[in-house]
């Protein structure tokens, strides 16, 4: 029987992915964006699992909310990138800090 | 194994391997066709979960939106990902142990905990019957009426997210020509047109 702590499992395993993403794509800003929204997808995993196992809508309504702000976030950071690409030619995180100001 | 544990492996076991490749593919293109893929998987899993609502939303919002956004600006952006790449065996030794690491700890919480005999009681809003009231019926009477401001607030960082993302892309480029409708609404006529009168044989 399939229980609550199969799909902890499996959060935690995408939470590690996406963290061991960034760390290993520290120059390739497009993999770091996926990272991130692996790790926003762990998080959603939890909530959909304990809501479901507790009996509790609001995990789910919650999910909702983190999908929205996922989503923006996503918008905002390939829109910084396109625009850093636009001026910089390329999309090295390192080169980052002359955008001072 | 019933069916439904046979199901819940069929999704993870793709999930978890697809968000690998994710992370160590050398293609760019391939990393986000394995994201689409643990998008669904997951969307597979919540499903089972009986979070149906949810689910269609991941398929819509993250495979439908999102992953296609990251596809349009990986094939937009000229880059050259194979210099980029060349850098992960250098990140390696940092990475794995890293990786390894929070694993472990996370692990540690696995069986170590117990559900709180009060938490049931603890409900904020208790799932209803999902015979009588499905889940997304059930959640839309959620949203639209306990968590209506948190709502809007949702479409507010939605709005500002568009508006954001449109005014760091957009930009003026001087080799285009483009329509000014203010400069075409304030024309004079008078000065628009000139009447000459041309002489026979003569020419201006």
């Amino acid at each position: 029987m399939v229980g609550l702590e199969h799909y902890l499992t499996v959060a935690a395993a995408l939470l590690v992915i996406g963290i061991f993403g960034i760390f290993l794509n520290r120059k390739n800003v497009i993999v770091i964006l996926m990272s991130v929204e692996l790790i926003l997808l762990a998080v959603n995993i939890n909530l959909v699992a304990f809501s479901s196992f507790l009996g509790d809508l609001t995990g789910q309504v919650f999910t909702l909310f983190v999908l929205t702000v996922a989503a923006a976030e996503a918008a905002i950071g390939l829109a910084i990138l396109v625009t850093f690409f636009r001026n910089r030619g390329t999309i090295a995180v390192e080169d980052v800090n002359v955008m001072k100001g | 194994m019933t069916i439904a544990d046979l199901a819940f492996y069929c999704f993870a076991v793709p999930a978890v391997f697809a968000a690998l490749m994710v992370v160590i593919s050398r293609n760019m293109v391939h990393s986000v066709l394995w994201l689409i893929l643990v998008f669904l998987s997951s969307a597979g899993m919540f499903v089972l979960l009986g979070a149906e609502f949810v689910a269609m939303l991941l398929v819509i919002v993250y495979v439908g939106a999102v992953a296609v956004l990251f596809l349009f600006v990986v094939m937009m952006l000229d880059v050259d990902f194979a210099a980029l790449k060349g850098q992960v065996s250098r990140y390696m030794p940092l990475a794995a142990p890293m990786g390894l690491v929070i694993l472990l700890q996370l692990s540690m919480g696995v069986g170590a905990w117990v559900q709180a005999d009060a938490a049931p009681g603890l409900r904020q809003s208790v799932t209803p019957d999902p015979i009588q009231v499905e889940n997304t019926r059930a959640l839309g009477l959620l949203i639209y009426d306990k968590y209506l401001y948190l709502f809007q607030a949702a479409g507010l960082i939605l709005l500002v997210a568009m508006v954001g993302a449109i005014l760091l892309t957009l930009r003026d480029r001087k080799d285009v020509k483009r329509q000014n409708v203010l400069a075409q609404m304030w024309r004079d006529p008078a000065k628009a047109m000139e009447l000459k009168d041309v002489k026979p044989g003569q020419g201006l």
